[in-house]
């Protein structure tokens, strides 16, 4: 897994978002793209079946330009969430450099994100890494429905923040906390950089 | 139009962006008319089109100056052509035009504006691209996005090398900077470049006016600018925001106005910035800019790749002290050898040995080969009757060299004087042509450069080093005998020299038909010339050498003596030297005179009987006209045999 690359002078960075059937993946990533300057955004791609679900994954290359002299290129991609599609799943997760959780807020969605966290424990583990190393930041999507719908952003802490990573609401229809949410786990992954610039870098 | 000084390729700052453009500019500056032809360089404006263009005209004008170099931005073309027309000239225009070895023009996009132009630029192409004459042209666009361009002319001026000019990058845009700066002996604070390089300019031009801006507020603040208030002052008072990379996990109020994305680039940056050690971005920097002049950077790549924070800094001054070495030692090697100098090894310093071993083989390879000695000259040549034929002709060569005889063999036994001979020919062909090289060696020495250079895989120049010569001496010529490869390289060289008509000069032991084991061809060649023979000094020549000799030591001497020395059985000037040496050895350093018993002493090994001997010789008037030989030991037995030895003869 590699961030940095000094010969070529690139960053690349690999982000993941991660999360229940029906959470707002794929909302997210359309929110973004619809931002991005006709220039600096790649195509999105994205494999959907007939009722709008992502069958295979999303992927939509960011082109941030030069940074401090590094090409810059942030990956995003989706995963399917259904249950049955793990396989698609335990492959886009390869190479992450950075997760984002996206959480159902709705209070009947609960066990779904307890779930899917689950499998991307499981995933994760099973790529060989260390799910305490990963980036990874929590997104409570749908906070702008009926509070009776809903669970507050500390309820979903308590139920399913364990790990302690940074949570952030969102309402990634309106792009509410889209940004924010992008912010953070890049901000998450590129302090990585300094800490082991060193090994983790691709040749 | 004049060329503008300060456009040089010294002054171009090449980055990723604009490298293929400024790679193929040198080319095209090299050689005119070989490497892309046309050269289409586009680019937006502010890039540095012009400055390429013009670079190209320096730089081609630098390697040969004597190139017609013609600079014209497209309207003074159009307006020259119609001047030219009005005065019905138009003829002797397109003919000066049309023999411009190097033809750069400026801005062809505004040939929108002239369509009847672009038929007779159409035309000036196809008859400078024949005549191999250089055609380098500039635009804003695309040729083929030039509006109603002529298609032909797409395809003319895309059938070259088409290359573009991109905007310049975070590096480049801080090499300009720092260029900038120094151009104007003002110092900035620590970051306040990278602040304006990062802030991004679209052009050169916009950078340069941001550094004019900071420049005139240095030069009106009482505090130095920092990179904050460099931001502020480029951006329009705009301070960077900070804190403003972190989320907070509270919910958002509402959509955020303005560009989300360029928020989150900015934040991305700081935080890169933040992430990436600073000596990472400096040695980062430092590969940028030797990888865009062309070196090697494997060494600062390694230092990148090292986790602790190492001495970049001295790792960076020790690379550019070695970068700089590289530099002078290709620049040494292009003098002699402009092949060479483009080298792999002379872009890496890594490889810095490497470069310093072939500069020095090279060097020693292409010296100038051995000269003639000073110590020997043609005044200094007794002449005699035996030898006044061969002085002659070393004469003649030496004031029509190459004309006369060329080759000149001399040939003759062992110490009659033809390395004297040959040397002082040397010496007279150099002093009468100043700077001439002549070379002036014996084959030996010759036969050893040969083999050395084999050694050393460098007998390419080592045979360069011989072709350059305005005379070529050779002496001993014998000594090649049964060389075949020294002999080979001899003949060459000979007829390289000779169609060139360089004079050449050999001596051997012996006339070039007698020589053994040299092969036809060569003593064929060496006979085609004139081959003259040096024969043992007679008398009268030894008696002039034999003075001389003395003379050379301040000795004097009455004449008998120097006719008693002159008489000695003598078959060559060396043993006549060897002679006056022996009775010079035997004198008493007090005295100044050679006295003729201290002389026979000296060259017949006993006291002479000076009774006797005086009285007999007395007996001889100096000037009785009788034989001088007579004084000779072989003729006049001076000394009487001992007692016993007579006792001997009479028992027989």
């Amino acid at each position: 897994m590699s961030l940095v690359n000094f010969t070529t002078r690139e960053i690349t960075c690999k982000i993941v978002y991660y999360g229940p059937g029906r959470s707002g993946k794929t909302t997210n990533l359309q929110y973004i793209y619809g931002q991005v300057p006709d220039d600096r955004r790649g195509r999105m791609v994205s494999l959907a079946t007939q009722t709008d679900r992502t069958l295979f994954f999303d992927f939509l290359p960011l082109e941030l330009g030069s940074i401090s002299g590094f090409t810059t290129k942030f990956q995003l991609y989706t995963v399917p969430g259904q249950v049955y599609y793990n396989a698609t799943r335990k492959l886009v997760l390869q190479g992450a450099d950075g997760v984002v959780f996206v959480a159902d807020s709705q209070i009947r969605q609960l066990d779904e994100n307890l779930e899917s966290l689950q499998n991307l424990h499981q995933n994760v583990l099973e790529h060989g890494i260390d799910i305490r190393t990963l980036p990874m930041v929590m997104q409570f999507n749908k906070q702008d429905l009926p509070r009776e719908l809903i669970l507050a952003p500390q309820e979903l802490d308590d139920a399913l923040n364990f790990r302690g990573a940074q949570t952030l609401s969102a309402d990634a229809l309106h792009g509410q906390g889209v940004f924010e949410t992008l912010k953070a786990i890049s901000a998450e992954v590129l302090r990585k950089l300094s800490e082991s610039s060193a090994t983790a870098r691709r040749g | 139009m004049d060329l503008n000084p300060r456009f040089r390729f010294e002054t171009f700052v090449v980055g990723p962006s604009n490298r293929l453009a400024a790679s193929a500019a040198q080319a095209v500056a090299q050689a005119p008319g070989t490497a892309y032809n046309p050269l289409c360089i586009y680019g937006k404006s502010g890039l540095g089109k012009t400055h390429l263009l013009q670079a190209i005209g320096h730089g081609a004008l630098g390697a040969q100056p004597s190139l017609r170099v013609r600079y014209l931005t497209l309207e003074e073309f159009v307006e020259q052509y119609h001047a030219a027309v009005a005065a019905a000239q138009a003829d002797a225009f397109r003919q000066s035009v049309q023999e411009t070895e190097l033809l750069l023009i400026d801005d062809v996009q505004f040939l929108a504006k002239h369509r009847e132009m672009q038929s007779e630029l159409l035309r000036l192409s196809e008859a400078l691209q024949v005549a191999n004459r250089q055609l380098v042209l500039t635009s804003d666009r695309l040729p083929a996005e030039i509006e109603e361009l002529d298609e032909r002319l797409i395809s003319r001026m895309s059938g070259g090398l088409l290359v573009d000019l991109d905007a310049p990058d975070y590096e480049t845009r801080l090499a300009i900077l720092r260029r900038k700066a120094e151009e104007r002996g003002t110092a900035f604070a620590a970051g306040v470049l990278e602040t304006v390089a990062e802030i991004g300019a679209a052009n050169v031009r916009e950078l340069v006016g941001q550094v004019n801006k900071l420049l005139a507020f240095q030069a009106v603040s009482e505090v130095p600018l920092n990179p904050a208030g460099a931001r502020a002052l480029l951006t329009g008072g705009e301070e960077p925001e900070e804190g403003a990379a972190a989320a907070v996990p509270a919910p958002p109020a509402a959509a955020p106005a303005g560009d989300e994305f360029s928020a989150f680039v900015s934040a991305v940056s700081r935080t890169v910035a933040q992430s990436l050690d600073a000596w990472r971005a400096r040695v980062g920097e430092t590969v940028m800019r030797w990888q865009g002049e062309g070196f090697r950077t494997g060494r600062l790549e390694q230092l990148l790749q090292s986790p602790a924070p190492p001495d970049s800094e001295g790792e960076i001054v020790r690379f550019e002290a070695d970068v700089a070495e590289l530099r002078r030692l290709a620049a040494e090697v292009a003098a002699l050898d402009p092949g060479a100098s483009g080298h792999a090894r002379f872009r890496d310093p890594d490889r810095l040995d490497e470069a310093r071993g072939f500069a020095l083989r090279l060097r020693e390879a292409t010296a100038p080969p051995p000269g003639p000695s000073a110590a020997f000259t043609l005044e200094d040549y007794v002449v005699g009757a035996a030898n006044e034929p061969v002085v002659r002709a070393a004469k003649l060569v030496a004031q029509e060299p190459g004309v006369r005889y060329s080759p000149l063999f001399i040939a003759g036994p062992s110490g009659v004087g033809k390395t004297h001979l040959l040397h002082a020919v040397g010496n007279a062909l150099a002093a009468g042509r100043p700077g001439a090289v002549v070379a002036c060696l014996s084959a030996q020495a010759f036969i050893e450069e040969l083999v050395a250079a084999i050694d050393g895989e460098h007998v390419d120049w080592w045979r360069r080093r011989y072709r350059r010569v305005d005379a070529l001496l050779m002496d001993d010529v014998q000594l090649v005998t049964g060389k075949d490869q020294t002999q080979e390289e001899l003949f060459n060289l000979f007829n390289a020299l000779a169609d060139a008509e360089k004079q050449l000069v050999f001596a051997a032991d012996r006339p070039p038909a007698q020589l053994p084991g040299i092969a036809p061809r060569l003593v064929s060649r060496f006979e085609g010339g004139l081959v003259v023979e040096l024969v043992a000094p007679d008398r009268p020549m030894r008696e002039v050498l034999v003075r001389r000799l003395l003379d050379q030591h301040d000795v004097e001497a009455a004449d008998d003596v120097v006719r008693y020395l002159a008489a000695r059985p003598a078959d060559s000037a060396r043993a006549v030297q060897g002679m006056v040496n022996r009775a010079l050895s035997t004198m008493d350093p007090a005295e100044a005179s050679l006295t003729l018993s201290a002389a026979r002493l000296a060259v017949e090994g006993r006291a002479a009987r000076p009774s006797q001997a005086q009285a007999i010789s007395s007996l001889i008037p100096a000037s009785s006209g009788l034989d001088p030989l007579l004084a000779s030991r072989e003729k006049l037995v001076w000394d009487w045999p001992e007692p016993g030895d007579r006792l001997i003869e009479e028992l027989r």
